[in-house]
């Protein structure tokens, strides 16, 4: 499994939620496979797609929200996981896809490769599940702050540049809020 | 108005509700009149690039968000506030207590405080360094609607002599 088909598990989840999608092949796949309004593409700013996710769940307690992260990205913004459970916003759920490679630069190794992602979320208190052990629907809709590691291997899908201008996939977002 | 009154006001005044901050012994005061607000969101980030972050998220989900740090925190969130902040047009306000200006007397704060203004000016960020609580309170107040015209941060840079 690559993380293509992980987003594609993922996606099978989703109805209405608020998603933030991580630079690079992520938000290139996830655009290939399902755009939406309801989706923020990240086309820069490596690492803060847990601290946007952070930021919109605070201001939209109503909405449940969705962050599609990637190991790189959190090996990049490791004090996410402390702010993220300071806050524990009930309405996040933060995915982490860990296929242990900087998959958008060419798949070089990262360090989490041999990492327990949700082992360490969970040692600074965050409610932590591996994705094959769980029902991410009920884990999105439950009344908790969640972090899900979702293991899979390296790996690139031929998925298109993404057409959307930055302020069109914001002003889109926002519109439908 | 004491110069931490007139920040206050300022944000209040400019419809500030959402604000991330990383200490500065000069804004512990403004940090403690935030903390017992009701009106404002306010999240101590470990970061300062992280606080960018959720501040677009903040905008995203309909607040208007504000930063609170020392112009060091610039440096830490250069690429954050060019390919999100600028890259996106996300309005934010930025407030900086400016480090390393006439009367530091911390000499690791000097060259980063010097580099500050030259720094803004090569991102092309509108930046103002009021003198007065009057004139702080009136650049603020006005900074976020220059923000949203501007599509880019706008920041308030206060020196050790303004406080």
């Amino acid at each position: 499994m690559q993380r293509r088909d992980a987003i594609e598990k993922i996606m099978k989840s989703i109805d209405d939620e608020l998603i933030v999608c991580n630079i690079g092949f992520p938000s290139r796949e996830l655009y290939d496979i399902e755009d939406r309004h309801e989706t923020f593409y990240m086309i820069g700013s490596m690492g803060l797609a847990s601290s946007i996710g952070l930021g919109l769940a605070l201001s939209k307690p109503d909405k449940d929200i969705v962050v599609i992260d990637g190991d790189g990205a959190l090996l990049m913004n490791m004090g996410s996981l402390v702010t993220v459970n300071a806050c524990s916003p009930r309405n996040l759920t933060w995915i982490v896809i860990n296929n242990g490679a900087y998959g958008s630069t060419g798949n070089q190794e990262t360090y989490a490769k041999d990492l327990n992602l949700a082992e360490i979320a969970s040692s600074v208190g965050l409610k932590s599940y591996s994705f094959k052990d769980i029902d991410l629907k009920e884990i999105i809709k439950d009344d908790e702050c969640n972090f899900v590691e979702f293991k899979c291997k390296p790996g690139n899908s031929t998925a298109p540049i993404i057409e959307f201008s930055p302020v069109f996939i914001k002003e889109r977002f926002m519109n439908i809020l | 108005m004491d110069s931490t009154e007139a920040i206050y006001n300022g944000l209040k005044d400019a419809g500030i509700n959402f604000i991330v901050s990383v200490p500065c012994v000069n804004l512990s005061k403004l940090l403690n009149m935030i903390d017992e607000d009701d009106g404002i969101i306010h999240i101590p980030v470990t970061r300062e690039e992280e606080g960018i972050g959720l501040c677009a998220g903040a905008f995203l989900g309909g607040k208007k968000p504000a930063i609170l740090m020392q112009n060091s925190g610039l440096g830490n969130s250069i690429n954050a506030l060019k390919s999100l902040t600028e890259l996106y047009e996300f309005p934010l306000l930025m407030i900086m207590s400016h480090r390393g200006t006439e009367g530091e007397n911390i000499c690791g704060q000097v060259p980063m405080g010097q580099s500050t203004p030259l720094i803004l000016e090569a991102m092309n960020f509108n930046f103002f360094k009021p003198g007065s609580p009057e004139g702080a309170y009136e650049d603020i107040r006005s900074s976020w609607e220059l923000s949203i015209e501007e599509g880019k941060p706008v920041s308030v840079l206060l020196e050790i002599k303004y406080w």
